[in-house]
């Protein structure tokens, strides 16, 4: 009985008007998130009215129309921008931003890096297929070094941008790493993003079986969705393991949770207080 | 970079920069976000606002490009703040998509153009009217837009919040174009009386959420904007939409959209509408110009009648959505029109459209020195010989 009930909570935060059936191809790993995402605000008991969900352009970027919170399909790379001048004015909400890795890492880099650094109480969801799904399977910053894909008919000579090492560098509050396939452990990591005050960043690896997928013989979702079981590790177990041994694995996990870091509007607040201090 | 203006010290006036009535105009406007990238002719506009914002409880940014500043001025507009950035050519290049976006989603913000040489780094400290093209079609595709040009340090201010009521009241980006001159001069200006300012505020819905239509094309032509966060749950989006914000390719959707979003600014062109007529009504020659130029041609205009030219004058201070009609019902009783600007022939692609080639001479300077009145007099009196 529990277990049904649980199993519908999507339905209370779902838009139930004219945009079924969704975009997404079958099988694919974007839907997953979503659904986590959806659970992990159900989980805080998050009002809607206070939630946003901002993305930017790619199969990923259609995440929000679905869901019934204050939503914003922005620009290509651009929704951590857009949604930190909302964050700005009202700092109040939490703000879930969504981006492929093209629109994350590729045309958004620039504001990836940033907001990041300056740890904006933002929640930035990165779904890692590792290509351009929307526009047809073109290499990305994270596509597998040697990979084929649309734009790499020789293979790809390009090394992948590690997303969630990026972020940790780049000085975010909070960054976890997981995967389609281990949706529970996915749902919780956004669910200490969320409730993280500063930038947040959780990397969720899928898989784009219609493209990347096809185009290398990756096989069909199920296959894809057991290479993801197969080739992660966890934080502890990679910690003891070689570098040698670590190639091709996606190592799961919290990366970094810093309490040491006061959250950018916060900040800004305290400008307010010295500027209004001053003229008196 | 201080400046604590008193604004009803009427007797004495204050000496402020263009750059900083422009910061100033924001404020009273009742601007309270900012997110800017540094560049020469338009960097003074953040660094004021940098200072000034706070003190009044709004915000500043400085973002990582020009790209990320406007995507963050829209986002504080969706949030409810009326917001603005500032720029000059290659950064307002980098805005062109992002433009589209607040036209195509309707959200109201203000972007300044300081123009300066261009193309590409050009000259960043001369000035130019060279992006004026820009402002009206630096986006893709087709969109109403509104862009405004001061020409002097007082008119930066008033424009500037005229700039702010445009856009909510129309729910559209509005462009200033500003120039360098105009920017970084410093004239002895008094400011209006902060009470005396007329402010337009975002107009809210009266339906319960479950009603709204951020995007209902009847029967107001634009439909009230609610901000993010106040219990109106709704999308936004840079693809076409249906009433309700969603995607759509239905032909009856996107059409009534289209009409709409051109109507609301078609049908307010005598509100939208800002110039100056100076002895036109005996005139039989016509100085059109706007921005720096028309300070010259102002000048110009005054010594050609003392030689005994009828020649009037029509200061422009809206240039976008091109004033067709005041220029029409001018030049209708006109034989010669003059457009001096600081381009190779920009809006005298319009004048010449609305009134015919034979009957426009254009003045032209695209080197990055201005015009001088001497040179505007020259093509007077050459012409009306
Ligand atoms: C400025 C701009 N350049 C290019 C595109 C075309 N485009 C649409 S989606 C996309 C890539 C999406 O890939 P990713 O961000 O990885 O998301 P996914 O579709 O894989 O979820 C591109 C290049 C665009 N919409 N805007
Ligand atoms: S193209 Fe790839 S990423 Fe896009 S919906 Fe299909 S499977 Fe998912």
């Amino acid at each position: 009985m529990k277990q049904q009930r649980e199993s519908r909570v999507h339905e209370r935060y779902l838009r139930h008007s004219k945009k079924f059936p969704n975009v997404w191809c079958a099988g694919c790993g974007i839907g997953i998130v979503l659904g986590a995402i959806i659970r992990a605000v159900d989980a805080l008991q998050l009002d809607k009215n206070d939630v946003a969900m901002i993305s930017g352009i790619g199969c990923t970027g259609r995440m929000p129309v679905y869901v019934d919170f204050n939503t914003m399909h922005t620009t290509h790379g651009r929704a951590l921008a857009f949604a930190t001048g909302l964050k700005m004015v009202r700092p109040d909400m939490k703000i879930i931003v969504v981006m492929g890795d093209g629109d994350a890492l590729a045309i958004g880099g620039n504001h990836f890096i940033h907001a990041a650094r300056r740890n904006i109480g933002l929640t930035a969801i990165v779904v890692n297929n590792a290509t351009y799904g929307m526009t047809g399977g073109q290499y990305s910053p994270t596509t597998p070094l040697g990979a084929r894909a649309a734009t790499a008919p020789y293979g790809h000579i390009e090394h992948p941008f590690p997303i969630a090492e990026l972020a940790v560098t780049a000085g975010a509050s909070y960054v976890a790493r997981s995967t389609v396939y281990h949706v529970i452990e996915l749902e919780k990591f956004i669910a200490q993003a969320i409730q993280k005050d500063g930038f947040a960043l959780v990397e969720a690896v899928s898989y784009c079986h219609t493209t990347l997928g096809r185009i290398n013989r990756w096989g069909r979702a199920p296959d894809m969705m057991r290479r993801l079981k197969e080739q992660s590790v966890t934080v502890r177990q990679a910690e003891k393991m070689s570098a040698n041994d670590l190639k091709g694995k996606i190592v799961r996990g919290v990366l970094t949770d810093r309490q040491d870091m006061i959250e950018y509007t916060k900040l800004y607040d305290q400008i307010i207080e010295r500027a209004q201090e001053e003229v008196g | 970079m201080t400046t604590n203006a008193n604004p009803s010290d009427e007797t004495n006036g204050v000496l402020m920069q263009g750059d900083e009535a422009c910061a100033e105009g924001a404020i009273a406007a009742g601007c309270r976000f900012f997110a800017g990238y540094p560049i020469t002719p338009a960097t003074e506009i953040a660094e004021v606002l940098s200072r000034r914002l706070p003190q009044v409880g709004g915000k500043f940014i400085q973002m990582e490009d020009e790209i990320g500043s406007i995507a963050a001025v829209i986002g504080a507009s969706v949030g409810g703040a009326k917001a603005m950035t500032a720029t000059s050519g290659p950064g307002f290049s980098l805005m062109q998509e992002n433009i589209g976006y607040a036209a195509m989603a309707e959200i109201p913000c203000v972007i300044v153009d300081v123009q300066r040489l261009g193309p590409s780094t050009g000259r960043p400290t001369s000035p130019s009217q060279g992006d004026v093209m820009q402002a009206r079609w630096g986006t893709h595709g087709d969109h109403p837009i509104i862009a405004l040009s001061p020409s002097s340090v007082r008119e930066t201010f008033d424009l500037t919040v005229r700039a702010f009521n445009f856009a909510e009241r129309y729910r559209t980006p509005v462009i200033l174009l500003m120039d360098e001159v105009i920017g970084h001069m410093r004239e002895r200006i008094v400011l209006p009386d902060p009470d005396t300012i007329e402010l337009v505020e975002r107009a809210g819905t009266t339906v319960p959420p479950e009603w709204y239509k951020p995007y209902e094309n009847f029967p107001l032509d634009v439909p009230p904007l609610v901000p993010f966060g106040e219990g109106y749950r709704y999308h936004i989006t840079g693809l076409h939409h249906d009433e309700r914000g969603y995607p759509t390719n239905r032909l009856d959707e996107v059409r009534p959209w289209l009409e709409r979003v051109f109507r609301k600014i078609e049908s307010s062109i005598s509100d939208i509408m800002i110039y100056e007529e100076d002895e036109v009504q005996d005139a039989d020659t016509l100085v059109i110009a706007y921005g720096v130029t028309a300070r010259a041609a102002r000048q110009a205009v005054e010594q050609a009648r003392q030689h005994g030219h009828k020649v009037g004058l029509i200061k422009l201070s809206t240039i976008w959505p091109f004033p067709e009609e005041v220029v029409e019902r001018a030049a209708d009783r006109l034989h010669r029109v003059i457009v001096p600007e600081l381009n190779r022939g920009q809006l005298a692609l319009e004048v010449e459209r609305v009134v015919g080639r034979h009957k426009v001479r254009r003045v032209n300077r695209a080197d990055g020195s201005i015009l001088s009145p001497d040179d505007i007099l020259d093509a007077i009196k050459e012409w009306s010989r």
